[in-house]
């Protein structure tokens, strides 16, 4: 993997730091009046998803990361692995385990597709879908005639999700959830 | 890594024509360029027009000049883009002209980011006769004319910043923990910065821990910076009998706005000066920098006593038009030329 230098540093480009790969999410030079310049770095940790703040004595350099992010479609779960499958035609599979699948295994659903991150071809992270439609397993009966007053109640979806949806939801509805907020959003 | 996965914010390539900075900005940027012009005619300060390439460049180990090769009536020569318009004027001065000003493309390479451009605009002006003081209030009376604000001035020392962000003694405090401070506050693991200098330690806590805080509704001059960064100001013994650089800077919102020197008139110590400088080039694995012997020969000629200042012109523009990147007051910024 090549090296890059601070003055290369820019939104997106994916380096190792401290054994681990992340992405640059903000670069800015800083010089004192007199004296050595600095670069003011913010990095997410692809592993952790945590955002670290960084230093460096521009000039310096480091390593680059053989990271990508593809879209493929969620599978099966064989009971130790969630599996997923490239969606450009190439049917190839990748098996990621529960620790890069994070909070997503609560949003997954067959078929769908996922932004899997992978680094040297490994799948270290998974992210869902801003919006995806699931079906209700489990809630309280749905008040009947009350569509327009407030109050909410938990329902159980079939990821296993547990979301807060209007008093009228029933248990088979598909709804409509926004999956960065964990939101209800509509009857999908 | 292949460019497809670098994402950039890169306007489409059907509009990279378009100035980085707007029309209405520019006519603004024009009103105080005039206005710096008056200021200095009403003094009674020549502005002068000295060449943006020399045959010797900064020696400066943390400026990276930029150079060009020219066909010259020497043959093919090696021409130096300054970095500041310093030496040339000083050989103005050295040749009698009295107190001089100049409006001057300056170019620093790698300098990129919301406060930097890699050419850029400085306003640099010398006064033979002046204190150091005398010189802080002209440049803080300019700022506070062109920002249309009577903004408060104050004066700290280097060590009293220390003292108060950090509480450490910027003079006394040991290396060991220095370096383990700079560390920390450059959020990086314990010992990476075992072999750095003192200097290098004290840069880095300035920019991350004081730098920010500096001219916070106020005019902020920082003075007696130590010694090893002095550049091509004189040294003086403070109140605690340590070397100080006779030199200030001046902040407002957090931003170095001006760098200014009771001018070092000494040929034989600048010249000391500048082969310290190369021999740290050398240390650093950095390419030595041709000295300006014709500033030497300026200053054995007879430099008169006084003080100058060079002020980024762009950042003060910024900040009096409140624009968040240097970009928008320029009108093709570098990534646009």
């Amino acid at each position: 993997m090549a090296n890059y230098s601070t003055n290369e540093f820019k939104g997106g480009l994916k380096v190792m730091l401290d054994g681990d790969p992340c992405a640059i999410v903000e670069n800015e030079f800083v010089k004192p009046g007199k004296g050595q310049a600095f670069n003011r770095v913010k990095l997410r940790n692809l592993m952790t998803g945590r955002v670290w703040e960084r230093t460096f004595k521009s000039g310096e350099s480091l390593e680059g990361a053989d990271v990508m992010e593809l879209e493929m479609e969620y599978l099966y779960n064989d009971g130790e692995m969630w599996h997923f499958m490239k969606t450009d035609g190439s049917f190839e599979q990748y098996a990621v385990e529960k620790k890069a699948l994070g909070d997503t295994e609560k949003w997954l659903k067959e078929q769908v597709p996922y932004t899997v991150t992978l680094w040297n071809d490994n799948a270290i992270a998974v992210s869902a879908p801003n919006f995806i439609e699931l079906e209700v397993v489990e809630t309280d009966p749905g008040l009947k005639g009350d569509t327009a007053q407030g109050g909410s109640k938990p329902a159980t979806l079939s990821s296993g999700a547990v979301v807060r949806v209007p008093l009228f939801i029933n248990q088979g509805e598909v709804l409509k959830i926004d999956t960065r907020s964990g939101d209800y959003v509509s009857r999908a | 890594m292949t460019p497809a996965q670098v994402i950039t914010s890169r306007v489409p390539e059907t509009s990279a024509w378009r100035p980085t900075a707007e029309l209405e900005t520019l006519r603004a940027r024009a009103a105080l360029l005039s206005e710096v012009r008056a200021f200095f005619a009403e003094r009674g300060v020549l502005e002068v027009e000295t060449p943006v390439l020399g045959q010797a460049g900064s020696t400066d180990v943390y400026l990276a000049s930029l150079s060009t090769r020219a066909h010259t009536d020497k043959g093919r020569r090696r021409l130096w883009l300054q970095t500041s318009p310093e030496f040339h004027m000083k050989r103005l001065l050295a040749a009698g002209s009295g107190p001089i000003f100049q409006l001057a493309r300056s170019f620093r390479n790698g300098e990129v980011g919301g406060r930097h451009n890699i050419e850029f605009c400085m306003l640099e002006w010398y006064r033979p006769g002046f204190t150091l003081n005398q010189l802080i209030d002209e440049t803080t009376t300019l700022v506070r004319q062109l920002t249309g604000q009577a903004l408060p001035v104050r004066c700290y020392r280097y060590r009293e910043l220390f003292y108060h962000y950090l509480a450490l003694d910027p003079f006394a405090e040991r290396l060991s923990s220095l370096r383990e401070l700079a560390e920390h506050h450059a959020g990086m693991p314990p010992a990476t910065m075992a072999e750095e200098p003192r200097e290098v330690c004290l840069d880095m806590l300035m920019s991350a821990r004081i730098e920010p805080h500096l001219g916070d509704q106020q005019l902020t001059a920082v003075v007696e910076y130590p010694a090893s960064q002095a550049a091509l100001a004189k040294r003086h013994q403070d109140a605690h009998g340590d070397w100080v650089a006779s030199r200030f800077e001046l902040y407002l919102n957090g931003v170095e706005l001006a760098n200014g020197y009771d001018e070092l008139t000494d040929a034989d110590e600048q010249r000391q000066r500048f082969e310290a400088d190369n021999a740290q080039r050398l240390a650093l694995g950095l390419e030595e920098v041709d000295i300006d012997e014709r500033l030497l020969q300026a200053m054995a000629h007879g430099l008169p006593e006084g003080a100058g200042v060079a002020l980024g012109m762009d950042r003060l523009v910024q900040q009096v038009l409140g624009k968040p990147r240097l970009e928008d007051v320029i009108s093709f910024a570098t990534p646009r030329c």
